[in-house]
């Protein structure tokens, strides 16, 4: 029997499968990377070894300086594969002074790669103040005209104070394999049961917090596919037109008031087939397996 | 966590960068890092593990590793969870192919 062989679409390196350092090598312009407190200069977190384990050279995080299509930008990329991207003093330290930087030196932009469960657990009150410092940044970043950019498509997502950080950036890119959320799937299911929300449904987990999911929401800006170069492409294309506004009132009560009605909307609902049926997709079984551009043409199709 | 140190005797290297790194300190796997070291015809060895009571293990890979490249001059400091014999082997391979510029 001769099945008609699919041809593998052409990507480029996966997003999601790369390192830190190797998501900002290729997503900034070739050789144009200047690291910030490389490893060589060692400032892993002092916490760790108290606790008898083994830090990173780096804590978990890339921050430094290049250009994109030529223009300067500084970028942070948190390390996913080392304790899950966490957030401590170190790292948090790390992320708070590149975005101070970015207020005096006045790049185009900050890109922010975020992937991260959120508070490093080893460092308590050290990690939740490094998480509120870096709240702080972001907005005092953007409130100076520059534009931070979450870009999320990493093995940990985008969960607990770094959800709250992705959204409070100018933007988010997501791939359909990045996840955004607050309390992670583990997380409810200890505290309210696996009845409430099974974490070993991976299938699950993603209809709730993966990258299409947030697209159909709205809560990401755009749905890129899981390839450095699609990220790339289009934060170029996204800063090519980006007019930086500084948050007004009226604006961030309308805000308030589209996310309130959005709570009374879906209220009750389950899984994202239920969310996505009541946002008027016809058949939302489909969605999990749309190719990215049909997914996009599908929502601009919708009256949202 | 172990904290090991080692020292070998080495055939002097040409290094083309100040410093290479390579992998991730996430389970079964390590970061290593190769800096200038203090003896041109030495390589000095710096290792926090999570594993606790495989020296002697680090001790055959190491010895091993060194006694194939010219490491000499060079400082190498591992942070490993947990990496087995051949992964070392391999980040050690990747990391020091860096240092030298793809040379060897």
């Amino acid at each position: 029997m001769n099945l008609p062989q699919p041809s593998p679409p052409s990507r480029g390196p996966s997003f999601y499968e790369a390192t830190a350092r190797q998501r900002v090598n290729r997503l900034l312009d070739a050789q144009s990377f200047t690291e910030f407190l490389p490893p060589q200069g060692a400032h892993s977190s002092p916490h760790l070894a108290l606790l008898g384990l083994p830090g990173a050279l780096d804590d978990g995080v890339v921050i430094g300086s290049g250009t994109l299509g030529g223009k300067p930008v500084l970028i942070i990329a948190q390390e996913g594969q080392f304790l899950g991207g966490a957030v401590g003093e170190m790292h948090g330290a790390k992320i708070v002074g590149l975005l101070q930087r970015a207020v005096r030196d006045k790049p185009l932009a900050v890109l922010f790669l975020v992937d991260s469960g959120g508070v490093r657990l080893h460092e308590a009150n050290a990690g939740l103040i490094a998480l509120s410092e870096i709240m702080r940044a972001v907005l005092d970043t953007r409130a100076a005209g520059i534009p931070v950019f979450a870009l999320i498509g990493g093995v940990c997502g985008a969960f607990g104070g770094m959800g709250i950080v992705s959204r409070l950036c100018s933007a988010i890119l997501m791939s359909e394999q990045g996840r955004l959320a607050l309390s992670g799937p583990e997380v409810i299911e200890t505290v309210a049961g696996v009845e409430e929300f099974d974490s070993r449904d991976r299938a699950l987990v993603w209809r709730v917090t993966g990258g299409k999911h947030r697209y159909l929401m709205g809560d990401c800006l755009a749905l890129v596919e899981d390839d450095v170069e699609d990220f790339r492409q289009t934060t170029l294309a996204l800063l090519a037109h980006w007019e930086e506004t500084a948050p007004e009132l009226h604006t961030l009560r309308a805000e308030q008031e589209r996310l309130s009605q959005r709570c009374t909307q879906f209220c009750g609902l389950r899984d994202g087939l239920e969310v996505w049926a009541a946002l008027g997709v016809p058949n939302p079984q489909q969605i999990p397996l749309l190719e990215r551009d049909a997914l996009v043409t599908l929502r601009q199709g919708l009256s949202l | 966590m172990d904290q090991l140190t080692f020292q070998f005797p080495a055939q002097p290297c040409k290094p083309s960068a100040k410093a290479s790194l390579c992998g991730v300190v996430s389970s079964g796997n390590l970061e290593v890092l190769i800096t200038q070291g203090a003896q041109p015809n030495g390589c000095e060895v710096s290792i926090h593990t999570s594993a606790q009571g495989f020296a002697p293990i680090w001790q055959a890979v190491l010895a091993d590793f060194a006694a194939h490249h010219a490491l000499g001059g060079t400082a190498i400091t591992i942070n490993d969870m947990g990496a087995t014999p051949a992964v070392v082997t391999l980040r050690l391979g990747q990391a020091f192919r860096d240092y030298c510029g793809g040379a060897q």
